[in-house]
């Protein structure tokens, strides 16, 4: 028995292409408490939403789960009876994606799938769902919601879509909500109005969410802890604070020189190279070739992992290296 | 239905009664710009007789006057007297014929859209089986077969080979292989239609969005899928009615089924002009119809449709 709300451990999810095996998510393990917000970094195939989709058991061919566990409170879904993964999903884990356009169905409305919803996972009839549609509409900032309810997907602008997409995952008052760069597809300040309405729902709901990103400066103060994800693996994390005063993996510390600012004036520096060919993993470090501080031994070999405190820890020979340079055995 | 779907209705109804007009009209004159008429192809008729013919069909007015007549006559559906068969009108010849030919028509295209919606949703769920394949197999030889060459192998297999049905139209029973050349090749192409879009469907962020909602499978496949998959095959069923519908004029010649295609071709045959300029209006005018209501569903189906 654990006392963790969501265990993953070992997660291992690979893509069977003709080409060959694509190791997107590769022994990937990390817990969420009750109430809390997780921060998944990382660039754009960096398995951030194959680690969501394998949560909550969606993958769909040619993908698979080739190994781990996900334990949600502490029952196993990996090989759960679809009859049972369908009272979990939209019940106790909703998740909402990145493009709200595509997202929901063209040819039915919007109450009619808030709707389908309530009527999946409560025993609310007629009327009643039609009202708590209308009443998880205004909770999300849907203005004239009776009205809004009647009309169909195109008749809606992005960020009062992904207001929907919110309304429909949070309306069966799940246990997480898993957000998969909701504000990516929006405009800057459409951005911001929804992170700040995920972030007054969170507190009124208290539900933990999993708040997947490919920019540190969108998650950073709403998250309890991030986790940095690259080439399907996790190469460090730790409390907000440490990865953004004390980040210990170059690849964190290039994401951080990544972000774009408004106050300070600094040039952006994104980081060097294309983001990794899965089906070419270099035998070491899978950042090596883009490091800028690449050494011998990180092209050879899988750094270990590293712990700096009881929240801390990264994959970075570097960490290594400083200390053995400290206690004088290199030069 | 809100006031924009109607005000569409009502556009998209004008529209259609104007293209009609323009229909009679085109055919009216085209069939009076042909030389020779009815009463020459009877040798040597007096020059009396013939102008007591004409007087009394109204062919000796002038030709804006037969106009008028004609088209006041057809808006109340009376196309006139038949030039052939005497004292019979072309809208009773049209309605017997139209009887025989709508019944094989609509049940052949009900079958097309049931049995290749079926198959097509069936070969999209099991993509890349073999139950895939054959399906697909069998929809590419059929759909381009035109119907008059799967109804010619059809009477000479099971009429005159095998001798299992009549090799007439007049029986029930000899109804079956009509309506099975008729429904061929718009059920393969409905196949191959309903599949892909199937599949396309299959792949679209709103599924995923409904098997995360915790949405059944079955529940994924009919609602969400396929009433999205379906709007190509809603646009096709009104160009599919009227193939039916033309095609059935050699289908039922080769089954001598007392059809509208029937009297169509005689009616060329004996230059019987009234019937002639009856059956191609009353023809038209059905695939008018039939493509009007085609806009109409799918603009029910598919909210999207802009209805400027
Ligand atoms: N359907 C698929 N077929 C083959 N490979 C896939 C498929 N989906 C994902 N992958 C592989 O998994 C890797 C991780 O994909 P994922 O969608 O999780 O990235 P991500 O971190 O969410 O990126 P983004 O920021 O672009 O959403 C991709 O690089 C890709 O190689
Ligand atoms: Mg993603």
């Amino acid at each position: 028995m654990s006392n963790h709300l969501l265990e993953v451990n070992n997660l291992k999810t690979s893509f069977f292409i003709p080409a060959g095996e694509v190791k997107a998510v590769d022994d990937v393990s990390f817990t969420l408490d009750k109430g809390e917000v997780l921060g998944i970094v990382g660039e754009s195939g960096s398995g951030k939403s194959v680690t969501a989709y394998s949560i909550m058991q969606i993958l769909s061919k040619p993908g698979e789960i080739v190994g781990g566990s996900v334990k949600f409170d502490n029952q196993e879904l990996v090989g759960m009876s679809e009859a049972q993964l369908r009272k979990i999903r939209g019940a106790k884990i909703s998740i909402i994606f990145q493009d709200p356009m595509t997202s929901l169905n063209p040819v039915y409305t919007v109450g009619n799938q808030i709707d389908e919803a309530i009527k999946l996972h409560t025993n609310l009839k007629g009327d009643q769902v039609h009202k708590k549609t209308i009443e998880i509409l205004t909770q999300v900032g849907v203005n004239d919601p009776e009205k809004r309810a009647k009309q169909y997907p195109f008749e809606f602008s992005g960020g009062m879509l992904q207001r929907v997409m919110i309304a429909m995952a949070l309306v069966c008052e799940p246990d997480i909500l898993i957000a998969d760069e909701p504000t990516t597809a929006l405009d800057v300040t459409i951005q911001a109005q929804i992170m700040e309405l995920m972030r007054e729902l969170q507190k009124k709901l208290g539900m933990s969410i999993i708040l997947i990103t490919h920019d540190l400066g969108v998650v950073a103060d709403m998250c309890d802890k991030i986790q940095v994800m690259y080439a399907g693996k996790i190469v460090e994390r730790g409390t907000a604070k440490e990865i953004f005063y004390n980040p210990k993996h170059e690849y964190t510390k290039g994401l951080l020189k990544s972000i774009p600012s408004t106050q300070n004036k600094k040039k952006l520096i994104p980081i060097q190279g294309n983001p990794i060919d899965l089906l070419n993993i270099p035998k070491g470090c899978a950042f090596s070739p883009r490091c800028e501080q690449c050494m011998k031994i990180c092209l050879e070999q899988y750094p270990a992992v590293k712990v700096f405190s009881e929240t801390q820890q990264a994959s970075c020979w570097m960490n290594v290296f400083k200390e053995l340079k400290g206690s004088g055995t290199v030069e | 239905m809100n006031k924009k779907m109607l005000n569409y209705i009502l556009k998209r109804f004008l529209l259609a009664l104007f293209t009609i007009w323009i229909v009679i009209t085109i055919t009216f004159f085209i069939m009076h710009a042909v030389p020779g008429g009815p009463f020459l192809s009877e040798k040597a008729a007096s020059p009396e007789t013939t102008a007591a013919l004409q007087a009394k069909y109204g062919l000796d007015k002038p030709i804006l006057e037969q106009y008028f007549n004609y088209l006041s006559g057809v808006i109340k559906f009376d196309f006139g007297p038949s030039l052939k068969y005497k004292g019979i009108t072309v809208t009773e010849l049209i309605v017997t014929g139209f009887k025989t030919s709508a019944f094989i028509g609509g049940i052949a295209a009900l079958i097309a859209i049931l049995i290749g919606v079926f198959l097509g949703s069936i070969a999209a769920v099991n993509h890349k089986t073999k139950l895939d394949q054959a399906i697909m197999f069998f929809s590419t030889a059929f759909v381009a077969l035109p119907s008059f060459i799967t109804a010619s192998i059809l009477l000479l297999v099971f009429c005159v080979k095998l001798q299992w049905f009549p090799a007439n139209g007049l029986t029930t029973k000899g109804l079956i292989l009509p309506i099975i050349s008729l429904s061929l090749s718009p059920m393969s192409y409905i196949t191959r239609l309903t599949r892909s879009s199937t599949l396309d469907v299959m792949g679209q962020d709103y599924i995923r969005t409904a098997k995360a909602k915790g949405v059944n499978y079955w529940v994924i496949i009919f609602k969400h899928s396929l009433r999205n998959a379906l709007t190509p095959v809603i646009t096709y069923i009104g160009p599919m009615l009227a193939s039916v519908l033309t095609g059935s004029l050699v289908v039922e010649k080769i089954f001598t089924v007392a059809g509208i295609g029937k009297y169509f071709v005689s009616s060329i045959v004996n230059r019987d002009y009234m019937m002639i300029m009856g059956t191609t209006i009353f023809l038209t005018t059905i695939v008018i119809i039939m493509l009007f209501l085609t806009d109409i569903m799918y603009k029910i189906v598919n909210p999207r449709v802009d209805l400027e």
